[in-house]
């Protein structure tokens, strides 16, 4: 029976997506710390596993097996507050397009790879923070004419495939050409070779861009941000226990200046000074 | 599935699928007439021919998709300033299809080289004994009957190529795959369903699209 044959091919496909897919959406965080949430798990295990971003210098970086970067250094300092020593963390590689599933399923603990505060993200996990508020902005040669986003019209602009800023240059300012790839590294070496006439983004990934040493001096960042993308930190939908206790660790991190050190060792060498960390932003954990 | 009830969401869809099936019909017309010349190149009684078809067929076959078509842009384009159109997207296009059509052209001319072999020897002989030329041989005796072998390959290497367009997606052609990132980035409460409904769309066209290849292979067998 050439129908059932072809039923049972369906069948099966649908069952290999199901379990490629990791059954969705109702992982277990498989904490053994007894009480549930990153507090109950960081004072029972004394481990922490932190997603983060491995390809934005400045931010999140790996090269070798280590991570550099602003968003590691503030990982760092939640793992303190949280009574986790830095060698109790487990670093692991997130993108864009993973972090909501891997914090369902339990496979990183919290998530603080630029992770923007969204309603939608808001749905299916908890967000602490924002620890900062980036904008988005442009990266372009020294010597550009380019002074802000109205003056993009008919100009090249690079972004990364199905990332806010890409979506928001399509739909704001029409009269840019977009050329997109996969990763800003790709963006940059275009810029570089004259390509494009812009890179866009949030500012401080491109501060991180432009700071890198065989960039030095070549680009600027046009310093005029024409949006809000607050960064938080991302947990399980259910701590909220957690998620006032990283802003608890925040606000603290802001007065005794673990904070701005965090900075000045990463994206502040770009000679950026400290941004102030607005502590009476913080999510209300609901 | 609320997701797709957002018209804007249900645009980015069919614009991602709708650039893979232009990518897939242009990359198909360009492999297969570049893997046959390439195919009569490598079987051709002039050495630098063959030498030149085994050339690209070593040399494209054991590059990874990925770098042919950031060769594309970077190379091609960036360097050696070849366009085709002031349209970025266009321009990513056609750069995506000569990647494609190079890349895939290696493994359609060793198809159709392997169908060769099913011809029988005599067949050749005695179009050479009735005074046929290499190329009459070639393209009224051979081809027909090698082509006809050679269906269910050429099924599978059109099936990986309508998959492999995916890849041009690393140049910045909104094809299926970076609309499936922009929609997850936009979507997080969605990154699952979402999933499953671009693998699906692939799926649900391709299962038959296999059928359809088998039938017409065994439809067009040569019965010997």
């Amino acid at each position: 029976m050439r129908i059932t044959r072809l039923a049972a091919t369906f069948g099966a496909l649908t069952m290999a997506l199901a379990v490629a897919a990791c059954g969705g959406d109702d992982g277990d965080a498989g904490s053994s710390g007894g009480a549930s949430g990153i507090v109950g798990k960081a004072s029972g295990d004394k481990k922490l596993v932190i997603g983060v971003k491995a390809d934005q210098p400045g931010l999140g970086l790996q090269t070798g097996s280590s991570y550099t970067g602003f968003d590691i250094e503030i990982g760092k300092i939640i793992a303190k507050g949280l009574g986790v020593e830095e060698s109790g963390i487990e670093w692991k590689t997130t993108v864009s397009a993973n972090r909501e599933p891997y914090i369902q399923q339990g496979q990183v603990d919290l998530v603080v790879a630029t992770y923007t505060i969204n309603d939608e993200r808001k749905k299916v996990v908890n967000f602490g923070g924002p620890y900062y508020i980036a904008g988005q902005d442009l990266l372009v040669p020294v010597d550009s004419t380019i002074t802000g986003p109205e003056a993009l019209a008919g100009k090249k602009v690079c972004s990364v495939s199905g990332s806010t800023p890409a979506k928001r240059i399509q739909s704001d300012y029409k009269d840019a050409q977009l050329q997109q790839f996969d990763s800003y590294s790709k963006c940059v070496t275009a810029l570089a070779g004259g390509q494009v006439d812009a890179v866009t983004t949030d500012d401080i990934i491109l501060a991180g861009y432009a700071a890198q040493e065989q960039y030095a001096g070549k680009f600027k960042v046009v310093g005029k941000p024409f949006s809000e993308e607050p960064y938080g930190i991302g947990l399980k939908k259910d701590d909220s226990e957690g998620c006032k206790k990283i802003n608890e660790i925040l606000t603290a991190a802001a007065s005794d200046g673990s904070y701005k050190a965090a900075w000045d060792n990463t994206l502040g060498k770009s000679g950026t000074p400290a941004p102030e960390l607005d502590t009476t932003k913080m999510t209300n954990c609901s | 599935m609320d997701v797709f009830s957002d018209p804007y969401n249900v645009d980015v869809y069919v614009t991602g699928f709708l650039w893979i099936l232009k990518l897939t019909a242009a990359s198909t017309v360009g492999a297969l007439v570049l893997g046959v010349l390439l195919a009569a190149m490598r079987v051709s009684p002039v050495p630098v021919l063959r030498g030149f078809g085994a050339a690209w067929v070593n040399t494209f076959r054991n590059t990874p998709l990925t770098l042919i078509i950031f060769f594309c842009y970077f190379g091609l384009f960036s360097t050696l300033g070849f366009s085709v159109s002031d349209e970025i997207d266009l321009n990513n296009y056609w750069l995506g299809v000569i990647g494609l059509s190079v890349y895939t052209a290696a493994f359609v001319c060793e198809a159709i080289r392997s169908g060769i072999n099913t011809v029988p020897a005599g067949q050749a002989e005695a179009a050479r004994a009735i005074g046929m030329s290499f190329r009459q041989t070639l393209t009224m005796i051979i081809l027909p009957q090698a082509g006809r072998a050679v269906i269910a390959p050429l099924g599978s290497i059109f099936i990986a190529l309508s998959k492999n367009a995916t890849i041009v997606g690393t140049i910045g052609l909104m094809e299926s795959s970076n609309a499936m990132k922009e929609l997850i980035n936009a979507n997080g409460d969605a990154v699952i369903p979402i999933f499953l409904v671009f693998a699906g769309t692939f799926a649900a066209v391709l299962i038959p699209v296999g059928y359809g290849f088998s039938w017409l292979a065994n439809r067009l067998a040569v019965k010997r």
